[in-house]
């Protein structure tokens, strides 16, 4: 057997290692920011923190918490999380079982897929979209955030897939007992679905959370989603740090609570993942590979 | 009960069989109405891309000017500088995001250890949940060149520190690599189940004529993993107008938008921010008449030589 030879043994030593150093790549400058909002300012202002806290404190965090915009930002978060995943989750069901069906029981059902994808492939643009919504009144107001990107044609796709794949013979039994669609749909598709309906709200969700330019542009700045709230601090502080070299103490505490508001908008995405790993994988491949 | 169904005359048992049917046409309802409301209605806004439009007029009253816009776009030097720059930055990206993740998944099929498989796994896939302003906000700090932990080690090693998101050239850099940090682990994910997906008896077969491992993965590992690459880098060809609009707006900053500019972010500035309208659109509206054909002929490529479709 090959991976018994001296060679592949000493390749598989530095694989091992290899692997391991390109794994704490990818989180070790997440720690370094934990590090960095935890430790004293003297400490930060000194550089020597690196990827645990010297001086531990919890000041950072109590500023962030007592901090009015944080709060209300991270309130407006929850919101959007909740009822844009609630919204998306309905309209894409409500699409995906249909076009599920061949085109010889949903007439025109080619027509309407491509309906659906061609506004994947074209759209207006970010400033016709804006002026809809100002004539909508939908500027400052959480329906910006969460009806435009509602219909998530790629998340439809992956569901319709998922539908085409229960058995035939489940729907046929369920319509010969006299069940309409909306029964068939909510009694047979959707429970057999849980798997893939959860991959989907937590993709959904994860994007919520994460989306910060709608916020921008959308709403005004006492009403910033948290990604949003997050991006105008660390655009404005950038600037700053690319005039003056980062000396003065004030800015220092500044990096501290920059980190500190960093990781709370990182922390549940972290606390949600290990869940959202069992899942994704499959969600993904259905995605990717098929036949 | 069943026994009433059958009881009936045909005509009402088609009757309902079509009833049936239009439930689905009215779930399709809801979906059809909120894409042509905030899909369809923005793109006929795109008739202000031939407007001079002023938003106290509106689209109705505002003045045509035809091709204007267009012809503007093609005389500015802007132009030519921020598609460039759009151009090496996706490219770039593209072709490190080809690479990295199967190389990554090359050596990650090696490990046979489960536990440490999957450790890693779950280590690399991290970064792709996360938005770019947090990533923004960590690269930021790590890149600092006064006390950011990269320069620092950097420094130890005897380096001179790095302005990483305040120099053209490395700005560009920077993007590319962060992006495939960012994404690398979670494109293996494909990579990974091509993988297990080959036929253990290919190796067997290979094993019994004395190839070795290497041999194995240039004569049978990677020609069986050549149809998806192949397809992943077509599908890509599609992306090749868009270098990241969120990162670089994030990441950049006055100092480096003469090479960091690509055209989502020029059209941001330009029409949003300075309010110039009907030029931001118009060159929006290049864009994605460029790469909605990108698109179109990715999609026909990967479909006539490796069979994918989408649907």
């Amino acid at each position: 057997m090959y991976y018994k030879t001296s060679g592949y043994k000493w390749f598989s030593v530095g694989n091992h290692i290899l692997l391991g150093i390109i794994s704490l790549m990818c989180i070790l400058p997440l720690f370094h920011i934990l590090a960095v909002s935890l430790s004293d300012k003297a400490a930060v202002s000194a550089n020597l923190v690196n990827f645990w806290p010297v001086d531990f404190t919890m000041d950072a965090y109590h500023k962030v918490i007592s901090n009015r915009d944080f709060s209300s930002s991270l309130w407006n978060s929850v919101m959007r999380v909740v009822l844009g995943t609630a919204v998306s989750m309905l309209l894409v069901i409500l699409a995906a079982y249909p076009l599920s069906k061949d085109s010889g029981v949903l007439k025109g059902r080619n027509a309407i897929a491509w309906y659906f994808v061609f506004t994947m492939l074209f759209s207006g643009g970010m400033i016709p979209s804006y002026i809809l919504m100002s004539k909508l009144h939908l500027i400052n107001h959480m329906g910006a955030l969460i009806l435009p990107g509602a219909v998530n044609v790629w998340n439809m796709i992956l569901l319709m897939n998922f539908f085409r794949n229960v058995p035939k013979e489940l729907e046929e039994a369920a319509l010969m007992d006299g069940a309409n669609h909306m029964v068939t749909l909510f009694r047979i598709f959707l429970p057999i679905s849980l798997p893939a309906l959860v991959t989907l709200s937590l993709f959904t969700l994860v994007g919520h959370w994460n989306s910060w330019f709608d916020g921008l542009i959308y709403m005004r700045q006492d009403n910033y989603p948290l990604a949003t709230y997050l991006q105008t601090i660390i655009v404005e502080t950038n600037l700053v740090n690319l005039i003056n070299s980062a000396s003065d103490m004030d800015k220092i505490t500044q990096r501290s609570f920059k980190a500190a508001q960093i990781f709370i908008a990182a922390l549940p995405v972290i606390v949600l993942y290990p869940f959202l790993q069992r899942f994704f994988v499959k969600g993904m491949v259905l995605g990717a590979v098929k036949e | 009960m069943p026994q009433t169904a059958t009881a009936r005359p045909t005509v009402s048992r088609r009757k309902s069989y079509f009833r049936k049917h239009t439930i689905l046409y009215a779930m399709l309802l809801p979906p059809i109405l909120f894409a042509f409301i905030f899909s369809y209605l923005p793109m006929a806004g795109l008739v202000m891309a031939f407007q001079d439009y002023q938003p106290w007029t509106g689209f109705t009253r505002s003045e045509w000017v035809g091709l204007e816009h267009f012809k503007l776009i093609f005389t500015l030097p802007d132009t030519i500088q921020v598609t460039f720059n759009t151009l090496v930055i996706a490219v770039g990206k593209i072709a490190a995001n080809m690479v990295v993740p199967f190389i990554f998944a090359l050596l990650l099929n090696e490990v046979r250890h489960v536990g440490y498989k999957r450790t890693v796994q779950t280590l690399v896939y991290l970064p792709h949940f996360m938005n770019w302003v947090i990533i923004g906000g960590i690269l930021m700090d790590v890149l600092s060149p006064s006390g950011g932990l990269i320069n620092r080690g950097m420094s130890m090693l005897g380096v001179e520190p790095v302005f990483f998101l305040g120099e053209g050239g490395w700005f560009r850099f920077t993007m590319i690599a962060s992006d495939v940090w960012k994404e690398f682990g979670f494109s293996t994910i494909v990579y990974l189940a091509a993988l297990a997906g080959i036929n253990p008896s290919l190796y067997e077969a290979a094993e019994a004529d004395g190839a070795n491992r290497w041999k194995q993965t240039v004569y049978i590992t990677i020609p069986m993993l050549m149809p998806i690459m192949i397809v992943l880098g077509t599908l890509s060809l599609g992306n090749v107008l868009n270098a990241g609009f969120e990162q670089i707006l994030t990441l950049y900053s006055p100092l480096v938008y003469e090479k960091g500019d690509i055209i989502d972010t020029y059209v941001y500035r330009m029409g949003l921010v300075s309010g110039q309208y009907s030029f931001g659109t118009a060159f929006g509206l290049l864009k994605s008449i460029v790469s909605c054909l990108f698109i179109i002929a990715a999609y026909r490529l990967a479909y006539r030589y490796a069979n994918y479709r989408v649907f």
